[in-house]
């Protein structure tokens, strides 16, 4: 629900009395923080709010929410919002996930809740590791990651959330970093979007992954590493001394170096979020050669499933009495006046 | 509508009237429409009031390649003058429409019973196939029957020929021309059937003319042909039966009804999540269409996101409802423990089958009592109630609604393969006799300075529901152990002690509301208590009764409440010097009584895909008794 009646809160009123439990330092800190600043510039009630989420770390999430909260088994919350939001469109549904949870265990019911479009905000907190369960290697993790269970290193390929995301058929794909200021703008993005809104989160798990993204994260790195993207702007980055361009004959992305702040001399694209074809090879492009894409990367809403089904129901059921013993007696049925014959 | 004493004019009068029951089994090819001919020969035949109960037995093949012995799909049906509780031992008329028909069903006939046999299919390929050296139409070894060797398939052709069909096509009737004959040998109503048929081919008249001019034909044969002895026309009386509406109903039909009935009693919509599995599905198609009754349905991508988007919808304010088999209940079993833990009312709807892992499909089974009352892990108690009937499914379903919303716990109503597919007359029930139980969700703020405790309990020890959206009573709950009133969450020691008490004797409490157990047949103190829970009812039943005429002491009890039992049950049971169970699994109803009541119950165990047949609860009577 996307209600913009502004209805003033205050932080406090997202805050609850319980003792959050993340370990020192844990990037889950920064992002609830930035989701109970952003819930009072939503314009929504806390009593309409529900959060969901499936198990690990960061699905203890709801507890630290002053609203409905549900946190439910492992992989599944998407299952239970759809469960919520079709017996009650009216509430505001967040799901809490990270990489185990979304993509391992969860990794069909993602899938289903994308495809379908169900109008909820999914906030996927990757840390590339299971750290509930101390500290194995997970879907996301890269080739190579040693951990309890992968002592010389894990050998299968990691899966790439947002691509999983595209590829499954969702309508608003955004990325970004738990400490970073402009998470907010992000969150606030999501929930502008009717539809399933699927935002990655670059979260630090300090004990058993610690620095995992420094490569884009890092305040030295953080210019030439990472590229925010804003709807109707060129793709720039490090200070605007770079940009993307599309190479149309191969069909890829390519960095460029923009000069005196030609840009458009240089070929940069703009950024068009509702260009899907080009979201695809944005959540693509491959750290090192490329910056990472952060922020709104793809936006076009669709029709949701919810408000799909509320229509299907009452058009079927347009014109037609709910009169229950008339359901009961259907069919071909006869009458037995009296006894047909004595015992 | 028809009146069950219009049925007979003065034209049909001759036919002597008898008493009794007759067993037809109509069994072909899974191709010939074998379902669809018992189907409206079971319309039929309780339009002319007679009681009856329906055996579909078909293979897990869909299309299962023509002509095979494991391809024959069959459709039995016992009818008669008198209370009618099984689908009948022996059938007394067989219609095979292929040899693999015959194989897979002679050795079931009475000695002396009828054969009617498409001879037209009893071609050197279709021998080949199911396996039989020389034509048994020909070779006398059936002789221990009565044979009727009719070429159905080219007098079907013959019949259809006006309307321009295809060969194939026109061999598509066969069945209608068979059900034709069947109704006239037992001096049925062709109007039931002619009118469906209209209704069914509206769109395409030609195909509906063609299958009623078959109907008609095969109809006309038995009043025309000359056959001989063997085929005597009968007209068995109607049953005495209550005065009222009846019709007939399946039971994934009245479980489906009864749902809708008891989310109408509880004042709350309906959501249903469910997964295609066999025989559950039907439950699914059924509501589907009722959206008129706030019944949402959402076919879910797997069984646990059935079940879990259904206790999404009963926490968010819905009636939660979820159905499957025991390979889909199995996977449900995590999603069970935290509507347990989380104490959201909800339904689960095993129809149980053949197992374990896939098993047998479409054959019916008992074996998952274990799973219904203990199959989960932790300490995890919930109601489980047992369908006896399809009849006895509305009912059961109403008190499944009401346990679940009263107790805030997820039940377990347990039906069967056979019950979901089976249909039986049964009178309309005024839904208004039902006495309505109202959810009362919670809505009163705290006071200031207060918290609301989502889990401070009623006198029965539910909690209450809170619908989100509802002001000032934002709260979590999760999977978590919780402390006993705030919710919050509480590892320490003596509170998950008291948590697992409270959860256990919640559930207990549910015995309070439930009527105390009955005796269905006898009385208390006899020789041989008989108890039976599930859809053994009608044979248990008529072994017991049949026991009962021969002078002995025996006693049929049927069990509803499977969990948690009537609380008169462990005295009752101990009334008795020998108790027997007869199960169609390998015991587990028998080792629940003796571990709930120290008493020696026996077994009596069938695991053949087929329902107990009265014989052999009669002689498991006699050798109880011994
Ligand atoms: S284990 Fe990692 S992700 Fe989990 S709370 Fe600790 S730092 Fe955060």
């Amino acid at each position: 629900m996307n209600d913009m009646t502004p209805i003033p809160t205050t932080i406090k009123d997202w805050e609850t009395d319980q003792e959050v439990r993340w370990c020192p330092g844990c990037g889950d800190y920064a992002v609830l923080k930035a989701v109970q600043r952003t819930m009072p510039e939503l314009g929504v009630r806390p009593e309409n709010t529900v959060f969901v989420s499936g198990i690990g770390c960061s699905s203890r999430f709801p507890y630290y929410m002053e609203t409905y909260g549900f946190h439910t088994i492992h992989g599944r919350a998407p299952a239970f919002a759809t469960g919520i939001k079709l017996a009650n469109p009216e509430l505001d549904v967040w799901i809490i996930t990270g990489d185990g949870d979304a993509l391992s265990i969860g990794g069909n019911h993602t899938m289903h809740v994308l495809r379908r479009n169900l109008d909820c905000q999914i906030l996927l907190f990757n840390n590339e590791i299971y750290g509930l369960t101390k500290g194995q290697y997970s879907p996301t993790s890269r080739m190579g990651t040693r951990s309890p269970s992968t002592p010389f290193g894990s050998v299968d390929s990691p899966v790439s959330p947002c691509a999983y995301a595209l590829g499954a058929g969702a309508r608003f794909v955004a990325r970004g970093i738990d400490v970073h200021k402009k998470l907010p703008e992000v969150l606030k993005a999501a929930h502008r979007h009717k539809g399933a809104s699927f935002v990655e989160i670059f979260q630090n798990c300090i004990v058993y992954n610690d620095e995992v993204f420094g490569a884009f994260t890092e305040k030295k790195a953080a210019a030439d590493n990472q590229i925010w993207l804003e709807a109707g702007e060129p793709m720039l980055f490090a200070g605007g001394a770079k940009g993307i361009i599309l190479d149309k004959e191969r069909l890829r992305l390519d960095v460029v170096d923009v000069t005196d702040g030609d840009w458009r001399g240089a070929g940069v694209i703009v950024h068009e979020p509702a260009n899907r074809a080009v979201a695809h090879m944005l959540v693509e492009m491959p750290l090192g050669a490329f910056p990472m894409a952060l922020g709104v990367l793809y936006d076009d809403p669709h029709p949701t499933f919810d408000e799909v089904v509320r229509m299907q129901n009452a058009q079927a059921a347009k014109g037609k009495s709910a009169d229950l013993q008339a359901l009961i007696a259907k069919g071909q049925t006869w009458q037995v006046e009296k006894e047909p014959r004595a015992e | 509508m028809a009146t069950a004493h219009s049925i007979e004019d003065g034209g049909r009068a001759r036919v002597p009237h008898e008493q009794g029951a007759v067993v037809v089994r109509f069994a072909g090819d899974s191709g010939d429409g074998m379902q669809l001919t018992g189907g409206q020969f079971t319309l039929s035949t309780a339009l002319a009031g007679n009681d009856l109960a329906t055996f579909p037995d078909f293979p897990a093949e869909i299309r299962a390649p023509q002509g095979t012995l494991f391809g024959v799909s069959a459709f039995q049906i016992n009818f008669g003058s008198t209370s009618i509780e099984t689908a009948g031992d022996e059938p007394e008329v067989l219609i095979a429409m292929n040899p693999a028909a015959l194989k897979t069903n002679v050795d079931a006939l009475t000695p002396g019973g009828l054969i009617i046999a498409d001879a037209g299919e009893f071609g050197a390929r279709n021998l080949a196939k199911a396996g039989y050296a020389a034509d048994p139409l020909e070779d006398g070894s059936l002789a221990r029957w009565q044979l009727l060797s009719i070429d159905i398939s080219a007098l079907t052709i013959e019949a259809v020929k006006p309307f321009g069909l295809g060969n194939k096509e026109a061999l598509r009737c066969k069945n209608m021309w068979t059900l034709g004959l069947a109704l006239w040998m037992f001096d049925r109503p062709r109007d039931p059937i002619t009118d469906w048929l209209k209704a069914k081919f509206a769109a395409k008249p030609e195909l509906a003319e063609a299958n009623i001019a078959a109907l008609n034909a095969g109809h006309a044969y038995g009043e025309t042909a000359e056959i001989g002895y063997a085929f005597r026309q009968r007209h068995i009386d109607p049953a005495p039966t209550a005065p009222g509406l009846y019709r007939t109903i399946t039971g994934a039909e009245a479980i489906s009804l009864g749902l809708v009935a008891g989310a109408r009693l509880a004042g709350l919509p309906m959501f249903f999540g469910g997964y295609p599995i066999t025989p559950a599905s039907a439950i699914l198609h059924h509501l589907a269409r009722l959206k008129e009754f706030e019944v949402t349905t959402f076919q879910a991508e797997d069984e646990i996101a059935a079940i879990c988007a259904a206790i999404g919808a009963s926490y968010a304010g819905s009636l939660g409802v979820t159905s499957s088999s025991g390979p889909g209940i199995a996977l449900k079993g995590e999603a069970m423990g935290l509507a347990i833990m989380t104490e959201l009312p909800l339904i689960i709807v095993n129809s149980q089958r053949g197992g374990p892992s896939t098993g047998l499909p479409t054959k019916t089974e008992q074996s998952d009592l274990y799973q219904a009352v203990y199959g989960r892990n932790g300490d995890a108690p919930l109601p489980v109630i047992a369908v006896r009937s399809p009849a006895d499914a509305f009912d059961c379903a109403i008190e499944a609604v009401r346990i679940a919303t009263q107790f805030m716990t997820p039940v377990i109503i347990l039906t069967d393969g056979y019950i979901a597919n089976a249909a039986e007359p049964w009178r309309v029930p005024d839904h208004e006799v039902y006495q309505a139980f109202p959810v009362d969700f919670f809505d009163e703020s705290p006071r200031e300075g207060e918290k609301f405790n989502p889990y401070r309990r009623d006198a029965k020890l539910a909690r209450p529901w809170v619908r989100p959206g509802t002001p000032g009573l934002t709260h979590r709950i999760g999977g978590i152990e919780k402390s006993s009133d705030s919710g919050n969450i509480d590892y320490s020691a003596s509170n998950h002690q008291r948590m697992t008490d409270i959860r256990a004797r919640k559930v207990l409490n549910v015995a309070d509301t439930i009527p105390g157990q009955d005796i269905a047949l006898g009385e208390p103190g006899e020789k041989l208590a008989v108890v039976g829970w599930g859809s053994t009812f009608g044979p248990i039943h008529q072994g017991v009764l049949r026991a009962r005429d021969e002078g002995k002491s025996v006693a049929h009890i049927h069990i509803r409440y499977i969990w948690p039992m009537p609380k008169n049950l462990g005295d009752l049971l101990k009334t008795y010097d020998r108790i027997l169970v007869p199960e169609l699994n390998t015991g587990q109803l028998k080792t629940l009584l003796r571990d709930q009541f120290l008493v020696d119950a026996r077994p009596l165990n069938k695991v053949s895909g087929h329902p107990f047949r009265i014989a052999e609860i009669e002689a498991a009577i006699e050798a109880s008794l011994g």
